[in-house]
């Protein structure tokens, strides 16, 4: 065995991961974390629907109702989508690009314990005097009105977890920018390592403004001052520029990786390249882009003048144009190919008319004029949970299905997959596909009831039963999870057999330094174009030498932990507590004093020598 | 090249803030970091633009009558000034001379201490003669948070070199710490250039009404 | 053949009626629309819908042939294709024509539908109804007639019917969905549109429409329902009319509801007025006009108008409006709740 093997034993295991830089190890706490906080998210759906699914119901009071669906919200975006997409994003763009980590593997941690515990504040409001209740776009009329500390949860929790998505997409620009294997151009990457390029861009430039919005409202809240007070001058309308210049893009940052992971399975589960690779980069980098320049549709009625709402109706439009391009060239990647129906490629397939629908309701959505109508109805919720679910959600369950032998060396039962797939899409249809007529016939999102005689009945007793479905899918997903780990039966490197590029020419999971030697990329799709030729493996770059590996650390869980406490003490100063401002210094010096400690050591890492990394392939030789 | 390689005169490569991997990517991140922390002050510039002179009554000064032209651009000049100062100490380090380096940086950070008293100064005063403070309007909120962000990031960037100086003054240059070195440098121009930027904005635009 | 030919009919009846009721119900439901702007939104909603549809057409036909035809079948490895620039060229260009189909009436009506001109026009006889939403209520003023309403908005129909929209607290929507939507009640400004309340639709309808808030207020967010009456110009002038003679109080009739008025007057009338001309500044009204409170149709607009409902409503408001701003602000024993009823109840201005 080599010298670097890990301790066995839980407490250990425990330790590694808390001090681990390594980004697959990352990539499995996001995948823990974010899948926790999607159950989370998913009981308070269910929840909502439970409450809708009669009229004048009173399973839940009208503020517990409102709490709710904040939570719903604000969960599922900023605690389980974005960190499972950043599950994926650690675990396989490194490999897809011959890296043996990331750019900064201490920046990493960081950022997944800067996530967490911002998530774990932001959920520990319940057990203080309410979560948040102005909705998870949290208006600041709405949000300076709301009594309790729930906004003040959502203001802190989100301003923590957002440094550390934003200190993470920096990272991943510089891992791709700098760290791609040799032979590795830009237009030989993987197109979910482009989505992730163009996604981390986005971060980048969406995130400040949601800072920004944050702090102004904190600032409100909590220290006096007067952004969002009209009687001083004040306007709620900032708040709701800066928090869509964040929100639209958002939605492209879920969104854009689960079109990464689409393509990678269409190309795989077809058995050919992607169609139009070049204008599949292109209609993602445009998307992205224009990404940027049509926050205002979510505003069309808050008064913003005919001029604005027409411009942003047809920038909104001209985002159909590059998502268009993207569904063809899908449907002519398979065109031709030899269509194997796995579990993730079930999702795929089941991806394409699901997302189609959000889209269109998309286009109807960005019609200025229209969208008066539709504007903060059931239809406008129906739209959304159709492009984040149908698309986002397939893909985290394609990407969970894909990915998993790859993360754990393990495969997932194909026909538990298969019953989870068609759970989850029947009920999902069911939930949200008569919504868009409730909206249309006049019921307006966000009421926690509605009153008898209005024809809301039947329909929202139907999409309550399309949740039950939902709900069985994820229960059956879980128990597939607890029952593939139990039997534990390991795979080869390309378990799937029609693994294309980087990551399935590695074991499952990979050693922690990834390559031995870096692979030499020849084209796109690089692990195949060596399969065809009838090789084994990568050919590599370099001789085999020594690597350089970066040293685990505990200050990324305690420069984040500091921030957490900090965050109690900022909040229960509102109310005067004598312990609160020890308790913002205590937390403050924390983090500052990690950081600077972080700063003024010298952290070198260390290297892995060339004769072990010769042993470890001895030790395998002699086990085999 | 390591980072931990001891380096003489002859070996000092002529861009030591890119010479190792890690460097280059700490120089390359540091430069997508000051991207999104142009967007954050470009948010505040549009929050400002927004509340600029938004006052609940009319006994509340406005802009024109408040700044104080001739001590703002006094701070203009302390803080350009010492942009130029760590320019000649990035210069050294690139000759591979820590202690003419030190120097420079030490004087960047007397200049941009100065700024930061004025600074402070300024704020005492329009909070005592016209009783323009955080909490008195949204002028005076927008006011003090695009301004005091701009002096927090000058009080950490001072802080920072502080720290840097301090802990390699007896090691001397390394491809270890001259990125660090570099990457602050950086920052300081960032933060010359949003100064810029709100000289023009908030005052020369403000004392034109 | 006659019962088939009946059959026949009945059928086509029962998908009508299916058709219809997948339209929602007449005063409420926007695929029901009821006056020009629900009709050009409703045009959009068309053309957009049929232009989506065909797309979806296109794709499904190609996604049905791929899933039967490309199937593995063999081992066999397909061509590798890198992909086909006339086809990406026609898939990005009709695209871009579909959109500008959509976006040219869509500009258009966006401007038409922003169009108040008429309000700033000195002589203008339009009319002109202030909205202001306060938490949970709606309060409409008009300026031009100085009459003040609340909770049942009165409008002539077939005439343009213009607005100002402004929040009292938080930020609310304003929305009658059957005709036309929908604009927000900012905290900061005043936003203006217009609307037309056709009159044949609004008979089918019963001459009463549903309002809506569409923006999330607080926990009564659901149940800040408002109602629309409509009728002819003449109907409405003479209830303008019938309004302003409201110059003092009305006394109460009966005895009970005597008592019920002097209650009134020392535990309500600090917030609630019961003359249309109201001098208080609309800031500083804290809850709605009740001068024509015996004609409203709904009991703080989401209980049925009887005297039953008003004294449960006014025996805990908490239970029924969560939130609102009256729990609490009075305490009424039950005889001194059944007076105050009837005297409520007695508020009309009509015969």
């Amino acid at each position: 065995m080599s010298t670097y093997a890990q301790k066995k034993g839980f407490g250990a295991t425990i330790w590694d991961y808390l001090t681990t830089v390594d980004h697959k190890k990352i990539a499995i706490l996001y995948l823990i974390a974010g899948g926790f906080f999607f159950v989370v998210g998913g009981l308070e759906a269910v929840f909502i629907r439970i409450q809708l699914a009669v009229p004048n119901n009173d399973f839940v009071s009208a503020g517990l109702f409102n709490e709710i669906i904040t939570m719903h919200g604000t969960t599922m975006i900023f605690l389980a989508a974005m960190p499972l997409v950043f599950a994926f994003m650690n675990a396989v763009m490194p490999l897809q690009i011959g890296a043996r980590d990331v750019a900064f593997p201490f920046v990493n941690a960081l950022g997944f314990w800067l996530f967490f515990f911002g998530g774990v504040f932001l959920n520990l409001s319940w057990f203080f005097d309410g979560a948040p209740d102005a909705g998870w776009t949290s208006y600041a009329s709405l949000a300076m009105a709301s009594k309790g500390h729930g906004v003040d949860f959502y203001v802190l929790g989100l301003q923590i977890s957002g440094i550390g998505t934003l200190i993470g997409g920096i990272n991943f620009l510089v891992t791709i920018i700098n760290m791609r294997a040799p032979g590795m151009t830009y237009m030989r990457m993987p197109l979910f390592t482009w989505s992730t390029f163009v996604t981390s861009a986005l971060i980048l430039f969406a995130f400040p403004p949601l800072t920004v919005g944050l702090v102004l409202m904190m600032f409100d809240r909590m220290f006096g001052s007067n952004f969002f007070v009209t009687t001083m001058g004040g306007n709620t309308v900032i708040w709701e520029h800066l928090f869509w210049i964040f929100g639209h893009p958002e939605v492209y940052i879920l969104v854009l990786p689960a079109f990464g992971i689409f393509s990678e399975i269409f190309a795989m589960f077809s058995r050919k390249r992607l169609f139009g690779y070049s204008s599949m980069v292109f209609a993602t980098v445009l998307i992205g882009f224009l990404g940027f320049m049509v926050w205002a549709h979510h505003m069309f009625t808050t008064g913003l003048g005919p001029v604005a709402n027409a411009i942003f109706a047809v920038a909104t439009m001209a985002i159909g144009v590059p998502t268009g391009i993207k569904i063809f060239n899908w449907l002519l990647t398979m065109w031709g190919g030899s269509v194997k129906f796995t579990t993730p490629m079930l999702y795929a397939l089941a991806f394409i008319p699901s997302f189609i629908a959000g889209g269109v309701t998309g286009v109807m959505l960005a019609s200025a004029a229209a969208d008066y109508q539709y504007h903060d109805t059931y239809f406008v919720v129906a739209h959304f949970h159709y492009v984040i679910v149908g698309g986002v959600v397939f893909a985290i369950l394609a990407g969970t299905h894909l990915y998993w032998p790859k993360m754990f060396g393990t495969m997932l039962n194909d026909t538990l997959g298969k019953i989870t797939f068609w759970l989850f899409f029947i009920g999902f249809h069911m939930t949200f596909f008569i919504q868009h007529f409730l909206g249309l016939w006049g019921m307006p999102r966000r009421v926690f009831t509605y009153l008898p005689g209005q024809g809301f009945e039947t329909s929202n007793l139907i999409s309550s039963l399309g949740a039950v479905f939902m709900s069985l899918a994820v229960l059956v997903l879980l128990y597939n999870v607890i029952m593939t780990s139990v039997k534990n039966v390991r795979v080869g490197n390309d378990p799937w057999g029609d693994g294309r590029t980087l990551e399935w020419a590695l074991p499952s999971p990979p050693p922690f330094y990834n390559f031995k030697q870096l692979p030499l990329v020849r084209g796109l799709d690089a692990y195949w174009l060596e399969k065809m030729e009838g090789k084994k493996g990568m050919t590599p770059a370099e001789p085999l030498g020594d690597i350089h590996m970066p040293n685990s650390s505990f200050l990324p869980f305690v420069i984040a932990f500091g921030l957490f406490v900090a965050a109690f003490g900022a909040l229960f100063n509102m109310d005067d507590k004598a312990w609160s401002v020890p308790v913002l210094i205590i937390g403050l010096l924390i983090t500052f004093g990690a950081m600077f400690l972080r700063s003024v050591k010298d952290d070198h890492g260390f290297h892995i020598h060339k004769e072990d990394l010769m042993e470890d392939d001895n030790d395998k030789g002699a086990k085999a | 090249m390591q980072a931990e390689d001891k380096l003489t005169y002859e070996t000092w490569p002529a861009e030591p803030e890119k010479s190792t991997l890690e460097a280059k990517n700490k120089f390359l991140g540091f430069w997508f970091f000051l991207g999104g922390e142009t967007v954050l002050f470009a948010s505040l510039f549009a929050t400002y633009l927004a509340l600029k002179d938004k006052v609940p009554d009319t006994t509340h000064t406005l802009a024109k009558d408040l700044y104080d032209l001739p001590l703002t651009f006094v701070a203009t000049m302390l803080l350009l000034t010492s942009s130029l100062t760590s320019v000649y100490a990035m210069y050294h380090m690139k000759n591979f001379n820590a202690k003419k380096m030190n120097l420079w940086l030490i004087l960047t950070l007397l200049l941009g201490l100065g700024f930061l008293g004025l600074e402070i100064y300024e704020f005492t005063h329009y909070v005592h003669e016209y009783h323009h403070t955080f909490t008195s309007s949204a002028f005076g909120s927008a006011f003090y948070t695009l301004v005091g962000f701009h002096g927090g990031h000058v009080a950490f960037g001072l802080l920072w070199i502080t720290t840097l100086i301090v802990r390699n003054a007896k090691r001397g240059l390394d491809l270890y710490n001259a990125p660090k070195f570099y990457v602050a440098s950086l920052y300081w121009h960032f933060i010359d250039v949003v100064w810029v930027f709100i000289f023009t904005v908030v005052y020369l635009m403000g004392m034109v009404g | 053949m006659k019962r088939l030919a009946k059959w026949r009919l009945i059928s086509i009846f029962a998908i009508l009626s299916l058709i219809l009721s997948g339209c929602g119900e007449p005063f409420l439901s926007t695929l029901r629309p009821a006056g020009e702007v629900a009709d050009i939104q409703y045009d959009l909603m068309k053309l957009s819908t049929l232009i989506m549809v065909g797309v979806i057409v296109v794709v499904m036909v190609i996604f049905f042939i791929v899933l039967i035809k490309f199937r593995r079948k063999d081992e066999k490895i397909p061509k590798q294709v890198e992909g086909s620039h006339k086809l990406e060229i026609i898939w990005t260009v009709i695209p871009i024509l579909l959109l500008l189909l959509l976006a040219v009436p869509t500009v258009s009506a966006t401007f038409k539908l922003a169009d108040v001109k008429e309000m700033d026009k000195k002589d203008s006889d339009a009319l002109v109804i202030n909205v202001r939403s306060n938490l949970y209520w709606w309060e409409f003023e008009y300026p031009g007639q100085g009459i003040v309403t609340g909770q049942d908005l009165v409008v002539p129909t077939d005439e343009k019917v213009y607005f100002n929209l402004i929040s009292s607290d938080v930020k609310h929507s304003f929305w009658v969905p059957a005709i036309g939507g929908k604009l927000d009640t900012n905290t900061e400004n005043v936003n203006k549109f217009w609307l037309e309340f056709d009159s044949a639709k609004a008979k089918e309808a019963g001459d009463l429409f549903y309002g809506k808030c569409a923006e999330l207020c607080g926990p009564s967010h659901a149940l800040m329902d408002f109602k629309v009456k409509t009728m002819s110009r003449d109907d409405f002038d003479s209830w303008v009319a019938d309004m302003k003679d409201v110059e003092e109080p009305k006394v109460a009739e009966t005895e009970s509801a005597q008592r019920g008025q002097e209650i009134f007057n020392k535990s309500c009338i600090g917030c609630h007025a019961v003359t249309p001309a109201n001098a208080t500044p609309p800031e500083a009204r804290r809850a709605p006009n009740l001068t024509n409170f015996g004609e409203r149709s709904r009991i703080a607009g989401v209980l049925d108008h009887s005297e039953e409902d008003l004294k449960k409503w006014l025996k805990d408001p908490e239970k029924y409006k969560p939130g609102n701003l009256m729990t609490g602000s009075y305490s009424l024993t039950d005889e001194q709740i059944n007076d105050v009823a009837e005297y409520l109840m007695g508020l009309k201005v009509q015969e």
